[in-house]
Parts: C-alpha cells; structure tokens; sequence
C-alpha cells in the first residue's frame, strides 16, 4: 500500500495537567498512519489513551488536557495548527466519530432527523428540503425500514442499537474520508455488536472512507481489521497487520492479551491473565511502562524506555527483547 | 401531547378542591373570630353573640364551608370586615397590580441576572467571576429578606437617598411615561429584595445544570459533529440545562404574589402581601381565605405551567 495515507499522526502528545501539579501523559508520542480504505484497529485496555488518541485527532480535548506536541496531518493538513473554526469545518464533514454510548450520545430532547440534518446543513449549502430527503436516505442507508417515521422519532423511542445505526447515519452524513469509531459496539449485547460491525464494513466500501476502529476486543480486530496498533500507557507498544499479530505477537503485552483470550484451538486449564493493572498515567514506571508487569522484564527494561522499532517487515515492536534482531 | 396537558389540567380540578377544604380547615382551627378582638368593657356580649349569629359564625363548620365554596365559587368572597362595606374581591383587585409590577420586576431582574451568570461560571468554573457568583449565591441564600430589606432602605434610601424607602408611587405622580418612571424607581428596592434569594437560587441552578450538560456525551457528539461552539451552547446545551430551571420557575410563579409579604411589609409596598398583614392583625377572615386560597391557587397554576412547558421543551415527558 503505497498511497500518501489519509491520517498521519507524528509523536502526538496528549497531557492532562492535574491537581498537585501531577501531569498524565495520556498520550505520549504516538506515531501511525493510515491509508485510504483501510480499518486501523487500536487497542489496548481502559486506561491505556486509546480514546484520547481518537478525540485529540478530533481536537477534543478539554481542560485540563492540552495536546503539547507532535502533528496530525489530514489529507496534507496538520490540524495542530488549525484554530479552532477552521477545525468546526473538518469535524462532522471530512472526519467524523461515533461514540461508545449511543444510549447517551445522541441529545434526548431533539429528534433523530433534527440532529442528521443539523449535521449536513452545517457542512453542505443545501435547504432544509434537501436536508430532509438526505437524511431520510441516510437512515435507510444503515438500516432503518422505516426511515420516515425514524426521522420524526426521539432518541428514548430507539433501541440502543437503533441509535447506534442514527449515529453512524449522523456520522456518515457528509461523506467523511475517517470514520473514528470509539469502542463502538460496547455497549451493545453480541448479536447487535455483530450487526453493527458488519454495517461499518459496509459503510466502509460504500463510503470509500478509512476506519480507525478503538476496541479492547481482540475478536472485533481479528474480524474487521485490515492493521492493528496495540496501546499501553499512552504509547503503541506493537503494530503490524491482523494476520500477522494473530500469528506471531512480539510485545509481552501482545501476548498477555492474547493468552487471555479463549481459543478453539488450545485446550488450557486456566486462560492467561496480565497481573496488575494498568499504572495511572501520572505515575508510569520508569523505563519501560510495562516493565512492572512484564514476566520478561530484565535489568535495562527497569532503566530505559524502549523504541518502538520494526523487527520484521512491517512489523514493528517497542521492547528490549528484540534489540539484536534489528 | 395535547392528551398530556389535558390529563394534567384534569388533575388540577381535585387539587383545587383539596386546597379550599385546607384553607378553610386551618382558619377554623385558628383560635378566636374577627370579633374576639373587641374588648370594650361597655359593649354588651350579647351584641358580639348577635353580630356573630348574623354573619352565621354559628353555623355548623360544614355548612359554613358549603357557604363560603358556592359563594367563592361565583367569585364572592363577601365583605370585609376590617374595611366595612368592602367587597373582598374588589379589595383583593385594587391591591393585586401592584404586587404583579412587584414580582414581574423582580422576576424579570433575576432571570436577567442569574441565567447569563450562572452560563458564565458554568462555562469558566473557578474563575474570579465564579467565585464571586458562588459568593453571592449564599449571601442570597443565607441572608433574610427582611433584613437585607432594612440595609438596603438604611444605605440607599436614607444615606444616599437614590430610591424611595416607601411605597409605591409618589404623591405628585400624574401618569405618562413619567409616572411610569416613578413607579419603577420605586419599585427597584422592594424588587431588588424579593428578587434576592430567587436570583441566588437560580444561579446556583443554571450553574450546575450547565456544567452537568456541557460534560455530557452528546455534547462532544454535538462538537464532534462540527458545530460551532454557540450552537453548541444555545441549541443543545440550553435546552437541557433548562429543563430543571422549569421545575423551579414553577414554584416562584407563585411566589411571585405571595412571597412578597415581608417585603412588601418591609417596604410598606400596598400590595396584598401588606392586605395580607393586615387582614391577620385585624382577624379579617373573608379577606385571609380568599388571600390564602389566591396564593394557593397561583401555586398550582405556577405548576401547571411548569409541567405543560416540561411536555414542551423534553419530549420523553410527552410519550409517558
């Protein structure tokens, strides 16, 4: 795939300046790319800076987080430098983001056709009419039979996968090159999470966008991934393709979550599981972040950080063990 | 939607009901009549027991009730007794305008006041304006009607003499667009005084419920959508965060007319907040039914309009 990617985030940094003048580094120099058409899948456990990656590219971060460095190039644009009204014309129009809770994501006291409409009326030149049929288009598009009812509806008449689909409408409304979907089926039992899925996949092709998919669900990425970047304390610790991931994971970490999973193909008494949890991203170890867990720490893994550094062919690992196969 | 109005306005009629049976229940539970105050040595009490039985204060209580329902119910409250020959209605009426400049000025002031502040420290929380709001809100809050009333006669009426420290419109007022002036001028102190507590209430409020809703998940999906940050604010932030507001313009509707009985006492404003004071000083008991059952009333409707704006302005009420 050697196209200029769509996204290209440079060593972006992400601090949230706290209370007693503790800083967490929730994101902490993260670089990846991705290329038009591709589903990018991010993962990492709660706490890890998966979804405040996502909302920095969307320049969405609040007080007191700040994005102290580094560079998000969108088609050719870096968006540090834009202000903040140049920004208000990307969001929704060339990029676009669905959210983990469509229970709460959409705004309870106006209808599902009001918030589609708003969306396209704010980024296309086109009347309220013209709005009006669009966004019942939209709405059958991802799966509304009754498309012309839905769009008089409030959000409290739909299910939660229903507003999942009025969301993913929303965010498809005006034909974004990235989809950012945080997390987006968590909150959904399985067989929504499926459909759901299948319908981005959908979208996808139809839409000729990009996905950069935030997840800690390892089954989600085996299935509808094309690469995947794996993220522990605001840095990505390893990224490859699915397959190769699947195959042959390098980081500790990789492999602990791996292990964790349960597998057809195995026969195991007990499924792994990472001891520890994930340190507050004020108070990270020194060296590597994910020394203090590591079954394979060693001496300098205690003193340095690792780079993230590609071992194989696009196969790339932050981790002392692979230092001489480099 | 409109079956929900309909149903809630259907509500009303028993509530309406319960009030009079309350309001006629306490005053007869009240000890003495209006005339126990009487004590002239040389009056004979068989006068007073003539007085009384003409005026059937020795029917029995139900009877009395009925009387006093089918009577209010035409819109008769009967004479006063305090002021004689006095309708109590046409009392009530020439007395009720001025406490309605009273609260519509004090209501018009505080919402003025407490809606963009409180947006304001909700969208810069601890700022120094914030802090200064917080500060307010509980001196509002925790200082006495009456006794900011006082200050503020104290201060600005008798040191800097900028308002007047007592009623409603000057003696030389002659109408026009002048005489509408002097009744404001003098309505500043007595509205500033009512309006404090409300304007300290209302802040608190609006702060909060800015805050909670600008944290919400479809606010980010509102700026992820690419709005700008005043669509954001006044189309889907306001429209929540003025849900709760509803609820609490519900009950200052009525207190609109009967929260300014120490005020308008403070200020001796002639409204019926003062009629109030007097009537109970004078055991007028047509004037205090009908006062207490108005109050009451202005109550209920206050949240009537509260609960039909609710159905309005949130539409999962609606659908229930």
């Amino acid at each position: 795939m050697e196209k200029t990617p769509i996204l290209e985030v440079k060593d972006l940094k992400t601090y949230f300046y706290l209370e007693g003048n503790k800083v967490a580094k929730a994101v902490d120099g993260v670089d990846f790319q991705i290329y038009p058409g591709e589903t990018v899948a991010l993962v990492g456990e709660s706490g890890s800076g998966k979804s405040i990656t996502s909302l920095s590219i969307m320049k969405l971060i609040d007080k007191p987080g700040k994005i102290e460095g580094g560079s998000i190039l969108f088609s050719g644009t870096d968006l540090i430098s834009l202000t903040e009204k140049q920004m208000t014309k990307i969001r929704g129009n060339d990029m676009a983001m669905i959210f983990q809770e469509p229970m709460t994501a959409l705004n309870p006291v106006f209808t599902i056709g009001n918030q589609i409409m708003e969306s396209l009326r704010k980024h296309q030149k086109i009347s309220k009419k013209e709005a009006y049929i669009k966004a019942v288009e939209l709405l059958k598009i991802v799966g509304f039979p009754r498309a012309e009812e839905t769009i008089r509806e409030y959000p409290h008449q739909l299910s939660g996968g229903m507003r999942q689909r009025a969301m993913i409408a929303i965010a498809l409304s005006c034909n974004p090159k990235l989809l950012i979907a945080d997390e987006p089926t968590t909150a959904l039992d399985a067989t929504i999470q499926a459909q759901i899925l299948t319908l981005l996949d959908e979208m996808k092709e139809k839409f000729h966008m990009s996905i950069l998919l935030i997840t800690h669900d390892l089954g989600i990425v085996a299935e509808h991934a094309d690469r995947v970047m794996v993220m522990y304390g605001g840095q990505i610790v390893e990224s490859t393709s699915v397959e190769r991931l699947f195959e042959n994971p390098l980081h500790p970490y990789t492999r602990g979550l791996l292990e964790s999973l349960p597998s057809i193909d195995r026969e195991v008494e007990r499924l792994g599981a990472i001891k520890g949890i994930v340190p507050p991203a004020f108070n990270f170890p020194k060296g590597c972040r994910f020394s203090d867990r590591c079954p394979y720490a060693m001496e300098e893994c205690h003193q340095s950080n690792p780079k993230l550094l590609e071992i194989e062919t696009n196969h790339q690992a932050r981790c002392f063990l692979y230092k001489e196969s480099v | 939607m409109y079956q929900y109005i309909f149903r809630r306005i259907l509500v009303f009629i028993p509530m309406l009901f319960a009030l009079t049976i309350i309001v006629f229940a306490l005053l007869k539970a009240a000890p003495g009549d209006p005339y126990s105050k009487i004590l002239d040595p040389d009056l004979d009490p068989s006068v007073l027991e003539e007085a009384r039985e003409a005026k059937g204060y020795n029917d029995p209580i139900p009877v009395q009730y009925f009387r006093w329902l089918s009577m209010a119910a035409q819109g008769d409250f009967g004479e006063s007794i305090r002021y004689v020959g006095r309708d109590v209605s046409e009392l009530i009426l020439s007395r009720l305008p001025n406490t309605l400049y009273l609260g519509v000025f004090s209501l018009f002031v505080t919402l003025i006041v407490a809606i963009p502040i409180g947006i304001y420290s909700a969208r810069n929380p601890y700022s120094p304006l914030d802090y200064f709001a917080t500060g307010f809100g509980f001196f509002g809050l925790a200082v006495p009607n009456f006794f900011f009333g006082l200050v503020a006669i104290y201060l600005f009426a008798i040191q800097l003499g900028w308002f007047p420290s007592q009623g409603y419109i000057s003696v030389s007022n002659s109408g026009g667009f002048g005489g509408f002036l002097d009744r404001l001028h003098h309505l500043v102190l007595p509205g500033l005084t009512l309006g404090l507590a409300s304007t300290a209430s209302y802040m608190r409020y609006m702060r909060s419920e800015v805050l909670t809703v600008l944290g919400s998940d479809y606010i980010r999906t509102a700026r992820a959508k690419g709005l700008t940050e005043r669509t954001v604010l006044y189309k889907h932030t306001l429209r929540n965060a003025l849900i709760p507001i509803i609820t609490l313009f519900g009950f200052e509707f009525g207190a609109i007319v009967s929260g300014a009985v120490i005020t308008e006492g403070v200020f001796t404003f002639p409204g019926i907040g003062m009629l109030l004071l007097e009537s109970i000083g004078n055991r007028d008991y047509p004037v205090i039914m009908a006062l207490t059952l108005m109050f009451g009333l202005f109550i209920l409707v206050g949240n009537l309009i509260a609960d039909i704006l609710y159905s309005i302005v949130d539409p999962r009420i609606r659908y229930d």
